[in-house]
C-alpha cells in the first residue's frame, strides 16, 4: 500500500488494518530542528482530528492531528533518545505511532504521493 | 637628562605582528572570563565569618543531616570577583538602548533603590502586628490611591507578584463574579495578537480560549468579535493599546457590547505607559487591568524578575478582589487576611503575605517624583520618540498597519524578503552594533515582527544614532551582505549558541565529577 | 524633569519630523468624550530630596525589626544578608537587565540561573531545579498542578500542618481547574495519618518540613506509602536554612520540592518580593513550570548558557502552558545564588548550627517560666508556645515594650483552640540580651 498525506501534512501508511502514522518531509522543513516530540499512550482510543503527537521545536509546539480513527497500539520508542530521526528519516524511521484503525474508508479521500506533492508546490 | 626609565610611550604602527593572539588565560583584556563556583571552590574556604554555634542536645529527632550537600567553598573576594565578571557579560538599560517592544524598557531611577532599603521599611516583616507597621500599610495604602486615580477605577488589589499572576486575578474575579450570580460560563474572547500569558491565564480558570482576528488596520475584528459574542462568554481579554501598538478605538463600543451580555472587559496593562494622564481605563469601560510596575512605574527588571501587577477593578468586580487588602478604621490601618465578614465574597489569596513590597516601595518613589504632570509628559515623550523612530524607518521597513502608532511601532519582515537576512538575523547584527534587539517575532499575527519600543527615557541623539545603525545594517542586507547577518554577533561575549542541543539534552545544573565519571553531563546517564 | 531628556525645541523639531502640529495629534484614537483635559487630580512632581523624606516619614512609623529583638517567622526569617550580596545585586548589568531572551548578552544573567538552579537542586537533595518562582506558596501550588500532569490524576492530599498561607494559595489556584485539594485539619500533637487518604487516585501528598509548628519528621516512610499508591511526595520547605542541618527531602523520598529561598540573601521587605523554590527529579522536568536555563555552547565552542525547554511556556504554548508565568524572582534569585556562594558548604552547615542552637537554648529558657509551655518534641529554629493566656495580647503588648516577640498562630489559622500559641522563631541574628529581654517582658505580662 502506497503513503497517503493529509492537508496538514501528516502521512499514513495502511497495512492490514494498522495504519502507522507521521509527519511528511515539508513538515520537518518547516518545524526546522526537532527537540522532542511528544506520543500517545498505547491504548488510547483516538477519532480522526484527536490530537496524537506534539512536536516540538526550540521555538515552536505544534499538534499533530489522528488522520483516522482507532486504538493507539504501538508508539516509537527511539524518539525519545533520537527526535532527529523526524529530521533525518520523516517517512521511515520518524514514524509517531501505529493505530489499528476502526475505520478503513476514512483513507480514501486522502491524497496520494503526486496529489500531495501538487499540493505542497502551491502553497508558497 | 636622558630618559633613564626607557619604556616606550606610543604605540609601534611600523611592525606587523604575526603571531596568534589567543591568550593563555582566555581573558582578552577587560572581556573577563569567569567558570562556575562550582569549579572554584577549596574546602574548607568561608565567604562569610560567623560566631561559633552554641553546644546544644540536638532537637532534630532523626532528622540530622549525615551526607554532605556538595556547595563548593569561597572566600568574599573571589565571589566578588566572580559575580563582577558575570555582570559584566551583560547588555542592561545603564548600559544601553533596549528598543524592546511591549516591555517599556525605560530608566530605573537610583532614589527608588535608596529609599527602598530604608531600616523601617526594606526590613519590616511581614507578620508583625499590624500597629507596628502603620507607615508601611499608609505607603500600600497611598500607591493604591495613586494606582486607582491614574486608572479611573475605584478598587485595586495589590497582591498579585507579577503581570501574568495579575491577570490571573483578574480572569478569577470574572470568573467568581459569575459563579456569584449563579452562572456558568464557558469562554473567553481573545484577540489573535494577544500575549501568550492571556490564553494561559483563561486556560487556568477553567475556560475555553476563543480566538477572535484583527481587521486590516491592526485593530480587533468588530464584526468577528459580534458573532463570538454570546451568553456563553465570561469576558474578553484586550491588550490597549494593542500589541500591534495601536489604540483600539472601538474599545468603548467593545465595553458597552461585552457588558450587554453580562460579560466582564478584562484590560492587559502591559502598554499602560501609552496612555498615563491622557485617559483612564475606567472611563473606557474595563472592568479589571492589570498593572506592570516593573514595565510603566520603572521597577527594575533584575535579570527577569522580581515584577509586580496590582490589579484595578471595577465596582462589579471590586468584592471578588483576593486577600488580603488593606481597611482604615478608628485606630488606623488594618489588613483584612481571611476569607470572611467584609471579605466573604472574596475568590481567595494568591500569594504568601501582602503582595511585592520591595516594588510598591519603588513605584511609589517613582510617581512621587513624576508626579500628575511627569505622567502625563512620560506618556506624550513615549508616543513621541515611538513615531520618530517610526518615520525615521518606515522608507527601509515596512510597517503592517499605516499610520500613527502609540508608545511602540511595529514592522514586518517583508522589506528583507529577497535578502536572505531574516528578522532574527538582523536582531543578531544588531548586537555588534551597541544594541539589544526590539522584540522579534511578536507579536505572532504579523510576519517576522520587530516591535520597537522607544520608551520616554530615551534623547534625540540616541534615537538618531539608532536609527542611523538600522539604516545602515538594513542597506547592508539589500546590499547582498548575507553572511555578514549570519556570522552575527561578531563582539559578543558569546557568538551564537546552540539552543537546539540545549533542549534535545537539557543539561541544567553542574554535576559533580563522581557522579558523572564519564563526563556525560547529565544525571540520567550516571543513575 | 530629571528622567525625561527632551527640552520643548526638540520635541517641536520631532513633531515636525513626524508630520504632525502638536503631540495632541498622535492621541487622536482616543475617544474624544474620554480624553483627559487637565491633569491628574494628584500632586504635582517632587524634587529627589523631597521623595526622600517622604519615604523617612513613612518609615519612622514602623518599628523596625532590626532595633528590637525579633522573633518573627511564620514562614519569613530575619537572617543577617552579608553587604557583598546587597551590593552586587545593584550593579547596574544585574540590576537594569531584561530577561535573557537574547543569551549572546545576557551570559551573566544566564550563568548566574545555572549556579541557582544547581544550588538549589544540591540542598533539597533534588536532580533539577528551575530557575524560580514567586514565592514558595505560588511554588506549593504549582507543584500540586505539576504532580497532577505527571500522574495523570486529578487529586492532591494537603496535610493540615501546611502554612495556612500556601494551603490558601493551592485551594485559590486550584479552585477553577479540574483538579481538587483535600485539606486534612492540623494536628497539633501526634503524627498526622495520611495512610487513610492515599489512594490509587491521588496524585500527590503535601507535606511541610519543618512544618507550619516547627516540628521536623522524617518523611521516608510516608515517600513509600506515597510510591506503593503510585502518587508523588511534595514537599514544602519554608525556612531553606534548615537544609543546612537536616536530611534533604531528596534523600528522604520526595519526588518534588517546593520552597521559599527568602531566608538566604533577599530581605524581609515586609513580605516581598521573595523567591520560590521548585526542584524535581530530572524524568519530570518536561512538566516543570517557570523558567529553566540550560548549559550549550556557541558556535565558536565556548560554553554558554540559554533559557531552554521554552515549549513548556505560555509564550509558545500559550492555552496549553505548563503554566502562565512569565517573570521568575530574577533579582532575588541572585541575591540567593552570591549569598549561598559566599557560604558554601562549611559556612551553610554553620549557619544552621548556630540557628538551631539559639533556637534551643531559647527554647530552654523559655519553658522555664510560669504560663509558657514549648510544644514541639522536635524542631529547627522555630518552635510553638502555649501561653497561659491569649497570644495575640501578649504580642501587643510586647511591641508597645519594642519587643517583636512571635507570631500568634491565630492570626494565620483562626481556628478554635489556637488562642493560646504563639510561635517563636530564633535566628543567629538574635543578639545575647535579646532571649533575656524576651524573657523579662513576658515574666512581666504573664
Amino acid at each position: 500500500m502506497a503513503l497517503k498525506f493529509t492537508e496538514d501534512h501528516e502521512w499514513i501508511l495502511l497495512e492490514g488494518n494498522v495504519a502507522t502514522i507521521g509527519v511528511s518531509n515539508y513538515a520537518q522543513e518547516q518545524l526546522g530542528d526537532v527537540v522532542f516530540v511528544e506520543v500517545p499512550e498505547v491504548g488510547a482510543d483516538l477519532s480522526k482530528g484527536d490530537e496524537l503527537a506534539v512536536v516540538e521545536s526550540v521555538k515552536a509546539a505544534s499538534e499533530v492531528y489522528s488522520p483516522v480513527s482507532g486504538a493507539v497500539v504501538a508508539v516509537n520508542g527511539e524518539l525519545e533518545d533520537a527526535p532527529t530521526l523526524v529530521n533525518e528519516d520523516p517517512n521511515g524511521g520518524g514514524w509517531f505511532a501505529k493505530i489499528e484503525v476502526s475505520d478503513p474508508t476514512e483513507i480514501d479521500g486522502l491524497m496520494d504521493e503526486e496529489a500531495y506533492k501538487t499540493y505542497i508546490e502551491g502553497l508558497d | 637628562m636622558l630618559n633613564n626609565q626607557g619604556r616606550p610611550t606610543r604605540p609601534n604602527t611600523s611592525e606587523q605582528d604575526n603571531s596568534t593572539t589567543d591568550t593563555f588565560t582566555g581573558n582578552k583584556a577587560l572581556d573577563l572570563e569567569t567558570p562556575l563556583i562550582f569549579e572554584q571552590g577549596v574546602p574548607g574556604r568561608l565567604g562569610v565569618d560567623m560566631a561559633e554555634p552554641k553546644k546544644v542536645k540536638s532537637r532534630l529527632g532523626n532528622t540530622a543531616r549525615n551526607n554532605p550537600v556538595g556547595l563548593p567553598d569561597l572566600s568574599e573576594p573571589q565571589v566578588l570577583r566572580h559575580f563582577v565578571r558575570l555582570s559584566r557579560q551583560n547588555y542592561s538599560i545603564d548600559s544601553g538602548f533596549y528598543p524592546l517592544g511591549s516591555c517599556t524598557m525605560k530608566h530605573n531611577p537610583r532614589i527608588n533603590e535608596k529609599v527602598a532599603r530604608l531600616a523601617g521599611l526594606g526590613d519590616l516583616h511581614p507578620m508583625q502586628p499590624v500597629s507596628t507597621v502603620q507607615g508601611a500599610l499608609e505607603l500600600i495604602d497611598d500607591l493604591a490611591h495613586w494606582l486607582k486615580t491614574i486608572t479611573g477605577m475605584p478598587a485595586v488589589a495589590m497582591s498579585p507578584a507579577a503581570g501574568a499572576h495579575g491577570e490571573l486575578c483578574g480572569v478569577m474575579a470574572i470568573r467568581a463574579a459569575h459563579e456569584a450570580k449563579g452562572e456558568a460560563r464557558k469562554r473567553i474572547l481573545v484577540p489573535e495578537s494577544a500575549h501568550g500569558t492571556n490564553p494561559a491565564t483563561a486556560a487556568l480558570c477553567g475556560y475555553k480560549v476563543d480566538s477572535v482576528p484583527a481587521r486590516e488596520d491592526g485593530r480587533m475584528d468588530m464584526d468577528a468579535f459580534a458573532e463570538k459574542l454570546g451568553p456563553d462568554v465570561a469576558g474578553v481579554m484586550l491588550t490597549n493599546p494593542n500589541t500591534c501598538g495601536l489604540f483600539e478605538n472601538d474599545v468603548k463600543k467593545i465595553a458597552d457590547m461585552v457588558h450587554e451580555v453580562g460579560a466582564y472587559f478584562y484590560c492587559d496593562g502591559a502598554n499602560l505607559n501609552a496612555i498615563l494622564g491622557r485617559v483612564r481605563p475606567g472611563d473606557l469601560g474595563v472592568d479589571a487591568m492589570h498593572i506592570n510596575l516593573h514595565k510603566t512605574f520603572s521597577t527594575p527588571h533584575g535579570g527577569g524578575g522580581p515584577g509586580s501587577g496590582p490589579v484595578v477593578l471595577s465596582e462589579a468586580l471590586a468584592a471578588f478582589a483576593p486577600v488580603p487588602f488593606i481597611t482604615h478604621g478608628e485606630k488606623g490601618f488594618d489588613l483584612v487576611e481571611h476569607v470572611e465578614g467584609e471579605a466573604a465574597k472574596s475568590f481567595g489569596r494568591m500569594k504568601t503575605y501582602h503582595g511585592q513590597m520591595g516594588m510598591f516601595i519603588r513605584a511609589l518613589a517613582y510617581m512621587q517624583s513624576h508626579g500628575s504632570d511627569g505622567l502625563r509628559q512620560i506618556a506624550e515623550d513615549a508616543v513621541l520618540n515611538a513615531n520618530y523612530v517610526r518615520v525615521g524607518l518606515n522608507d527601509l521597513l515596512h510597517s503592517p498597519f499605516d499610520g500613527i502608532c502609540m508608545h511602540e511601532a511595529l514592522f514586518d519582515d517583508s522589506s528583507l524578503k529577497d535578502t536572505g537576512v531574516t528578522t532574527l538575523d538582523l536582531a543578531k547584527a544588531m548586537i555588534d552594533e551597541g544594541y539589544h534587539p526590539m522584540t522579534m517575532y511578536f507579536p505572532l499575527v504579523v510576519h517576522g515582527a520587530m516591535l520597537i519600543e522607544p520608551t520616554e527615557s530615551e534623547s534625540r541623539e540616541t534615537l538618531d544614532q539608532f536609527i542611523g545603525a538600522m539604516r545602515h545594517l538594513l542597506n547592508k542586507a539589500h546590499k547582498g551582505e548575507t553572511a555578514y547577518f549570519e556570522q552575527a554577533p561578531h563582539f559578543a561575549p558569546r557568538r551564537r549558541l546552540d539552543e537546539t542541543g540545549a533542549a534535545r539534552n537539557p543539561i541544567l545544573r553542574w554535576i559533580p565529577e563522581e557522579d558523572d565519571p564519564q563526563n556525560k553531563r547529565t544525571l540520567s546517564a550516571a543513575s | 524633569m530629571r528622567y525625561m531628556p527632551h527640552t520643548a525645541d526638540e520635541r517641536a523639531k520631532m513633531l515636525g519630523e513626524i508630520g504632525v502640529g502638536s503631540v495632541d495629534d498622535l492621541f487622536v484614537d482616543i475617544p474624544v468624550e474620554a480624553r483627559l483635559k487637565g491633569l491628574l487630580d494628584l500632586p504635582l512632581h517632587a524634587s529627589e530630596m523631597d521623595v526622600e523624606k517622604n519615604f523617612r516619614t513613612l518609615a519612622g512609623k514602623n518599628l523596625s525589626p532590626y532595633s528590637a529583638p525579633c522573633f518573627l517567622g511564620a514562614g519569613a526569617y530575619q537572617h543577617h544578608v552579608p553587604s557583598v550580596a546587597d551590593h552586587l545585586i545593584q550593579r547596574s548589568e544585574f540590576l537594569t537587565a531584561y530577561t535573557p531572551y537574547q543569551p549572546e548578552i545576557s551570559q551573566g544573567t544566564l550563568q548566574a540561573l545555572f549556579e541557582f538552579q544547581t544550588q538549589v537542586a544540591l540542598i533539597t537533595g533534588m536532580e533539577v531545579a528551575n530557575a524560580s518562582m514567586y514565592d514558595g506558596a505560588t511554588s506549593c501550588a504549582e507543584s500540586v498542578l505539576m504532580a497532577c500532569r505527571v500522574t495523570r490524576r486529578k487529586k492532591a492530599i494537603l496535610s493540615g500542618n501546611l502554612h495556612p498561607h500556601y494551603r490558601d494559595v493551592t485551594r485559590t489556584t486550584l479552585q477553577f481547574t479540574e483538579f481538587e485539594a483535600t485539606e486534612l485539619s492540623p494536628v497539633l500533637e501526634g503524627r498526622e495519618d495520611f495512610e487513610a487518604h492515599i489512594g490509587s487516585d491521588i496524585a500527590c501528598v503535601v507535606v511541610q518540613n519543618p512544618d507550619f509548628f516547627g516540628r521536623v519528621q522524617d518523611l521516608t516512610d510516608l515517600a513509600e506509602k506515597c510510591h506503593a499508591a503510585g502518587a508523588l511526595l511534595v514537599v514544602v520547605v519554608n525556612e531553606v536554612v534548615s537544609l543546612g542541618a537536616m536530611m534533604s527531602p531528596g534523600e528522604m523520598g520526595a519526588d518534588i520540592v517546593a520552597g521559599e529561598g527568602q531566608s538566604i540573601g533577599v530581605p524581609l521587605s515586609y513580605g516581598g518580593p521573595y523567591v520560590g523554590l521548585l526542584a524535581t527529579r530530572q524524568k519530570f522536568v518536561r512538566q516543570m513550570p517557570g523558567r529553566l536555563c540550560g548549559e550549550t555552547v556557541d558556535q565558536d565552542g565556548k560554553r554558554g548558557f540559554v533559557l531552554t525547554l521554552s515549549t513548556r511556556e505560555q509564550h509558545i504554548r500559550r492555552e496549553k502552558a505548563t503554566s502562565n508565568i512569565c517573570t521568575n524572582a530574577g533579582l532575588c534569585s541572585l541575591a540567593f545564588t552570591v549569598h549561598m556562594s559566599l557560604l558554601g558548604e562549611t559556612g551553610f552547615a554553620k549557619l544552621a548550627e548556630i540557628n538551631h542552637g539559639e533556637a534551643v537554648a531559647a527554647a530552654e529558657l523559655l519553658n522555664e517560666l510560669d504560663g509558657v509551655e514549648v510544644v514541639n518534641d522536635t524542631f529547627f529554629n522555630e518552635f510553638m508556645l502555649r501561653l497561659s493566656v491569649n497570644a495575640t495580647d501578649v504580642v501587643e503588648k510586647l511591641a508597645e515594650k519594642g519587643i517583636l516577640g512571635g507570631v500568634p498562630v491565630a492570626r494565620l489559622l483562626p481556628d478554635a483552640g489556637t488562642d493560646n500559641l504563639l510561635l517563636v522563631a530564633v535566628t543567629e541574628t538574635c543578639a545575647a540580651g535579646d532571649i533575656r529581654k524576651l524573657v523579662s517582658a513576658l515574666k512581666e505580662i504573664l
